[in-house]
């Protein structure tokens, strides 16, 4: 039986699968929780902001990291962040263009991806020090880990708050939807039931690789 | 082991007083179960078998959650406090009559699981139990929980009220043609709080003060909770002031917006008698929990709250205002401890606030 302890894989080689499991910006980190509880009232809204997101980090980081040895070390979050919303504003255009609708769903929350601490928190992190590929690669997992996450949360929310999923009823004509849960508060309340899964998930890994060592 | 056996042998010495009544937190609790039975025997007696069953399920549902909570975290069962017990009839006495069961039992596993045992069990929470479940429940189904049913219905003893026996998550009976049947008086199935503020019809303090009136289930009788609740205070169980400040308050904040605009606020009679607040003043917002413990800070906690209910009666959105002025009260009391330490004698500077 080959063991992989958490600790052992070197966090910084394998860009990809660390930000999409590992360091889950939303279960692991807890970073991003504006967008992250503001728009996963629906599994669309929360798919299309994760993808988005994802879209900006992986492009943003790869024009981060190719420039990294030449951006001044005291204006470098302002470059971040001049780069971020650049990208934003592709994006921006990109969502108007493929669906109205979901342009506005997403509403306010497309261009405050800008200013979203899980964006600067990997260029600063991550892609001002290390290469091209590795940065986007890291851009990518970490988007796509919050895309999953805003997703999963975007199905508690749907299914518990509406009885639905992708806008298909699940459960017939009569179910009572617990509207709650597509309210801000149930956001909450829903992001904290994902945590605590999370949390005892770690805490039941770490006491079996204790009980194996 | 050994050190404390050790520590049992030493002279134990303590400064008076020496003499203890025996009052535990279990004493309390079946003291205040006690004095809710009268009003929930007068809710069955209104709403008939769907106000019983609604009590028997978020009790049963409340101390299920605490077995189960205190199984999960490994520690000694602590439902033979009552407090469980409470919680559960607090949540259904709030509740409308003809809610769903199936609603009662998750409102009272909210009350209970993420209300009080995630915080660490009884003394812990923050905020009052029922009113945590309540709350959820009135975000969750805004329409069944302002769903109400008059009271003394015919043939309420032999036959529930359609809506209670809903499957769990699934939508209740629609209740119109159950009405129509037993129509008492014609009845709207609106609260006199609900009928006051969207429809602008006053109700007879008569029957208000009777307790024959559309409300959550044991929220109606006024004069018995203040009868219950006063035996608690005269039994020294809970704190006079707390009630005695929620209830001066809001009569007097209704008596001022009432003198300002007649036509448009109702006296200070209409304000008592209506909705919960007899219930809440006396009931909820006396948790020891959940309440300032010095005796300047329960005055403020009480004037905030009955200042609080009132003010979202006349100004708000809602119909009801007093389980969001108990929760606010509830937020509020830990600041309020804060700010009215009593000074120790000689001490010269103002204390510090730990």
């Amino acid at each position: 039986m080959t063991e992989t302890k958490p600790s052992v894989i070197n966090a910084e080689n394998t860009p990809f699968i660390n930000g999409l499991w590992r360091q889950n910006p939303v279960f692991v980190m807890v970073l991003g929780m504006c967008p992250t509880l503001a728009i996963t009232n629906s599994v669309r809204n929360a798919v299309s902001m994760g993808l988005a997101t994802t879209f900006v980090m992986a492009v943003s980081y790869g024009m981060i990291s190719a420039i990294r040895n030449l951006i001044p070390k005291q204006v470098r979050i302002a470059t971040f962040i001049a780069i971020i919303a650049c990208a934003v504003t592709v994006v921006d255009f990109l969502v108007k263009a493929i669906s109205i609708p979901i342009y506005l769903a997403l509403g306010a929350y497309i261009p405050l991806i800008v200013s979203n601490c899980l964006t600067l928190e990997r260029a600063e992190a991550y892609a001002c020090k290390q290469p091209v590929v590795k940065s986007m690669l890291d851009g990518l997992g970490m988007g796509l880990g919050f895309a999953f996450a805003l997703t999963c949360l975007g199905i508690v929310r749907e299914v518990l708050g509406a009885g639905t999923f992708l806008g298909f009823h699940l459960f017939g004509p009569h179910f009572e939807p617990l509207v709650l849960f597509l309210l801000p508060p149930g956001g909450f309340i829903a992001l904290a039931i994902l945590l605590l899964a999370f949390a005892y998930r770690k805490e039941r890994q770490l006491k079996k690789a204790e009980a194996q060592s | 082991m050994s050190s404390a056996r050790v520590a049992e042998r030493v002279l134990e010495v303590r400064t008076s007083p020496h003499a203890h009544n025996a009052m535990s937190v279990e004493k309390i609790m079946r003291n205040v179960v006690f004095a809710l039975l009268p009003i929930s025997a007068y809710a069955v007696w209104m709403f008939g078998i769907s106000a019983f069953f609604l009590l028997v399920t978020t009790t049963l549902a409340s101390l299920a959650t605490e077995s189960a909570a205190c199984r999960m975290s490994g520690k000694r069962s602590s439902i033979g406090d009552y407090s469980a017990v409470i919680t559960g009839l607090l949540l259904g006495l709030t509740l409308p009559p003809g809610l769903p069961l199936w609603m009662g039992a998750l409102g009272a596993f909210i009350a209970v699981g993420p209300g009080k045992m995630v915080f660490g069990g009884l003394g812990f929470n923050v905020f009052n139990p029922a009113l945590v479940g309540r709350a959820f429940l009135q975000a969750a189904f805004p329409v069944a929980i302002t769903a109400y049913t008059p009271a003394k219905a015919l043939g309420r003893f032999t036959e529930f009220i359609p809506s209670s026996l809903a499957w769990p998550f699934m939508k209740a009976a629609p209740v119109t043609e159950w009405m129509a049947r037993v129509r008492v008086d014609g009845f709207t199935g609106a609260t006199p709080l609900m009928l006051r503020k969207f429809d602008h019809i006053q109700t007879d303090p008569w029957s208000m003060f009777l307790g024959e009136r559309a409300g959550s289930t044991g929220e109606t009788a006024a004069l018995l909770i203040f009868v219950c609740g006063l035996y608690l205070i005269i039994r020294k169980f809970m704190d006079w002031r707390v009630p005695a400040a929620m209830l001066l308050s809001a009569i007097a904040v209704a008596e001022a917006f009432h003198l300002a605009d007649a036509a448009r606020y109702p006296g200070p009679l209409f304000v008592l008698l209506s909705g919960g607040l007899v219930l809440g003043a006396m009931f909820m917002a006396t948790d020891p929990v959940g309440s300032p413990v010095t005796p300047r800070g329960m005055w403020i906690y009480g004037i905030l709250m009955g200042a609080m209910t009132v003010l979202i009666r006349f100004l708000g959105g809602l119909a009801e205002g007093v389980m969001y002025a108990i929760l606010l009260g509830n937020a509020f009391s830990p600041l309020i401890d804060n700010l009215t330490q009593p000074k120790t004698y000689g001490e010269r500077r103002k204390a510090v606030a730990k």
